[in-house]
């Protein structure tokens, strides 16, 4: 058959390498930095913004920065009374150095901080299991997370028992208060939001008022006038002899403030199941409670996954407005440490500010990229 | 048949009382209505208790008492002598001043982001993604203490002030600018000025009208353009230019004359419009893509160029998807305004901070700060429900 043919090739032909014009860095310059002389333009001024920016800030944060030191003489110049040549600027790291400690603690004894570290060990050590997804027992874990934990960092941290001294909560300071008021806010704002969203949609025009007075209240001012009700109006409201701890107060006051917001970002999950899924528990014969548990709140949950964790940011951030009702986060001790006089120069607040900001970031960012993952994860594919 | 042994149950009424729904509900209603009642009338007996123990006396009669206190910022006319109302009130127009000042820059920075992020460069993508990253995920109260203590506290001290172009200079009290002086006849200015946006509107107005009954259509823009800046530039032609600047001067230990802003205001301006800017941006961009590319293409096909096909089709549709988020995102701009306390720039809640300390009326004050923000949500979010429904996509 095949002797009328006069050639046939019997492997594929090697791919050429695509032509000069099409490949290298120059090509891609070509097509993504100069298509036409808007784009070049562009891209000039693109260039133009990073020339201005990058450099200057490396050479302040890295090059010029000064690394070591024991008070303000390493970060000023010689006009300004330290050891720096004149016109020398760069990032004071020695100051976020010394002060690491209370960036940290805030105050808290230096000889009870162990309690802290192990608060952060067993929370970390509980948290990282709960997260990836293909480590099991995910039920222990949660149990163990978001019931066991609280209750023995509670007595860790606040001590008083088992021999333990008493450490006051105004000791407290730094990214432990941030980080105590970021985690309670969360475990409290979910459920409240959801039973909060769940009093939206009730039936019954009391409850579903109470509700919406509420939420709209509460999302229509700023989280300052809900910490000044808290820090000023509730001791008002107490009787006489009661008194709250500061440090409660503005956990009322956060997770307050976040449940209206968790609310409403549950509400829109609620309003997206179809009217089918109501109906087929009514007609399985569930009641109201298991209607929501086991049919409607898994569905609902799950499609607002990135508004959860959207909330649970910007209660991250929020958690820093504590500062003006004098309570000292993270960045409250920041702030505060401007005024130490052993270091005050032109340099610290920025360092001590950067520094914050990449403590912040670093949460933030990690906790939005766990969103996407996990949105990708729970995409069953039934979305219309 | 076995069927008919079954007992026939079903009257509604034979059914339990405590089984029935709508009687359940009543119950829990008026469960829930004592408990409240019960909670606010001990809340209330509480805090008339304890008021009495602190002298207070409630209610809003303080108001009227001597401020006794100095505002830096003021746009109309305090002194310590005035009452406690007008203090109020100079904090509540600053709120106002800073807000509107930051969502005019945040918009505008916001759009011009978020359009970077889908550009097809690839350099401008970068710096605006990096961007959107950096301040999304850092607290608002930190690019204020940024901008306050890490950058314009550090500034010169005004006797070697930056010089910037047109007789302006910066330095660590503030920015300074030459200010404009209105000399004699210079009324004819804004009412010239008036005149002319009234007469675009109508301009538009009829070119629509000719355009939905014709087809022709006719320059709006440029006529526009014409009308408002022309007529007031006419109008100081013809009074012979009555304006004249007062630059700001160095002297010894300060800069004289010109207009100041101060560096409380311009952190809290700049810190609100960067960090806001970030979410609009992600609006902005979350809009343009939820609009087809079909649309887009369809556009081309009807042979409009890009710029047309931008403004006339896409951008209209984007509108629709932007409106809500973009009016909650203004919101919070407002209420991020409050953080002003932080740094000492006189807005509602600072100057209302003050009036507590002095007076001890916390409930008075916390009552008028949630009134003003809940009132200024409620008409924020009246007048883009209106410009939304106006936008929205009519359904025939």
């Amino acid at each position: 058959m095949s002797q009328d043919i006069g050639y046939v090739r019997t492997e594929m032909a090697l791919p050429q390498p695509a032509p000069l014009r099409e490949r290298g860095p120059l090509a891609w310059m070509r097509k993504n930095l100069f298509a036409n002389p808007f784009d070049s333009v562009l891209s000039i001024v693109g260039f133009f913004i990073v020339a201005m920016i990058v450099p200057p800030l490396f050479n302040w944060a890295i090059v010029n920065a000064q690394w070591t030191g024991t008070d303000r003489t390493f970060c000023a110049t010689v006009a300004q009374g330290g050891i720096q040549p004149d016109g020398w600027s760069g990032a004071c790291w020695a100051f976020v150095k010394a002060k690491f400690g209370q960036f940290m603690f805030g105050r808290y004894p230096l000889d009870e901080r162990w309690r802290v570290i192990l608060v952060a060990i067993m929370f970390v050590a509980l948290l990282v299991p709960l997260l990836v997804p293909r480590i099991p027992r995910k039920g222990l874990n949660s149990v163990l997370f978001f019931l066991v934990l609280p209750v023995v960092s509670y007595f860790l941290l606040i001590g008083g028992v088992f021999g333990l001294p008493h450490v006051e909560t105004p000791l407290w300071g730094g990214l432990l208060v941030t980080l105590t008021l970021s985690f309670v806010g969360i475990v409290v704002s979910l459920p409240f939001g959801i039973l909060l969203a769940l009093g939206r949609r009730s039936k019954m025009p009391v409850v579903k008022m109470l509700c919406v007075i509420f939420i709209e209240t509460v999302r229509g001012v700023p989280l300052i006038t809900v910490l000044f009700m808290a820090s000023v109006m509730l001791p008002l409201f107490l009787p006489a002899g009661v008194s709250f701890d500061k440090f409660l107060r503005a956990l009322i006051g956060v997770s307050l403030f976040a449940s209206a917001y968790m609310a409403e970002v549950v509400r829109g999950g609620l309003q997206a199941i179809p009217k089918g899924q109501y109906e087929g528990a009514d007609s399985l014969g569930l009641s109201y409670w298991q209607k929501m548990g086991l049919i409607v709140l898994p569905q609902a949950l799950k499609l607002v996954i990135p508004g959860i964790v959207n909330t649970f940011i910007g209660m991250f951030k929020d958690t820093s407005l504590v500062y003006i009702i004098s309570m000292f986060d993270l960045l409250g001790v920041v702030r505060q440490n401007f005024s130490d006089a052993a270091w005050a120069s032109p340099q610290t607040p920025a360092s001590g500010l950067v520094f914050a900001a990449l403590v912040f970031w670093i949460f933030c960012f990690g906790m939005s990229r766990y969103s996407i993952f996990m949105e990708r994860r729970l995409d069953t594919g039934h979305k219309r | 048949m076995a069927t008919q042994d079954i007992p026939q149950d079903v009257g509604g009424g034979r059914a339990s009382l405590f089984y029935d729904p709508k009687v359940r509900g009543i119950f829990f209603q008026v469960l829930v209505i004592v408990a409240l009642v019960a909670f606010v009338y001990w809340i209330i007996g509480n805090t008339v208790e304890n008021l009495k123990r602190a002298n207070i006396a409630s209610g809003f009669a303080f108001l009227n008492g001597r401020a006794g206190f100095d505002v830096s910022d003021t746009l109309i006319a305090f002194d310590s002598d005035s009452t406690y109302r007008r203090a109020l009130l100079v904090g509540f127009i600053n709120t106002l001043v800073v807000a509107a000042a930051g969502i005019v820059t945040a918009s505008i920075l916001g759009f011009l982001i978020g359009i970077g992020r889908l550009s097809h460069n690839w350099l401008i993508r970068k710096i605006c993604t990096v961007y959107v990253e950096l301040f999304r995920n850092i607290p608002p109260l930190l690019v204020i203490f940024f901008w306050y203590f890490g950058v314009l506290s550090v500034l010169p001290l005004p006797k070697e002030s930056i010089e910037l172009p047109f007789g302006s200079f910066l330095n660590s009290r503030g920015f300074y600018f030459p200010k404009l002086v209105w000399g004699d006849g210079s009324m004819l200015v804004p009412v010239a000025l008036l005149l002319g946006l009234a007469m675009s509107w109508f301009v538009a107005r009829r070119a629509k009208q000719r355009q939905m009954a014709t087809g022709a259509t006719f320059p709006v823009f440029w006529t526009s353009l014409a009308l408002i800046v022309g007529l007031p530039f006419l109008a100081l032609v013809a009074t012979g230019f009555p304006l004249s600047f007062d630059f700001p001067q160095k002297s010894t230990f300060n800069l004289t004359g010109g207009l100041q802003i101060k560096p409380e205001f311009l952190s809290l301006y700049l810190a609100l419009s960067f960090y806001t800017a970030a979410f609009i941006a992600e609006i902005v961009r979350a809009g343009i893509r939820g609009v087809s590319s079909g649309q887009s293409e369809a556009s081309a096909a009807l042979g409009l160029r890009s710029a047309q096909a931008l403004r006339l089709v896409v951008v209209p549709q984007a509108l629709r998807i932007v409106i809500p988020p973009l009016t909650s995102q203004f919101l919070n701009l407002t209420k991020n305004s409050s953080l002003a306390i932080a740094i000492g720039y006189p807005d509602l809640v600072a100057v209302g901070g003050t009036v507590l300390n002095q007076t001890g009326q916390a409930i008075e004050i916390v009552v008028i700060w949630m009134v003003v923000y809940l009132g200024l949500s409620l008409i924020t979010s009246a007048f883009m429900n209106w410009f939304n429904a106006k936008m929205a996509l009519v359904e025939r």
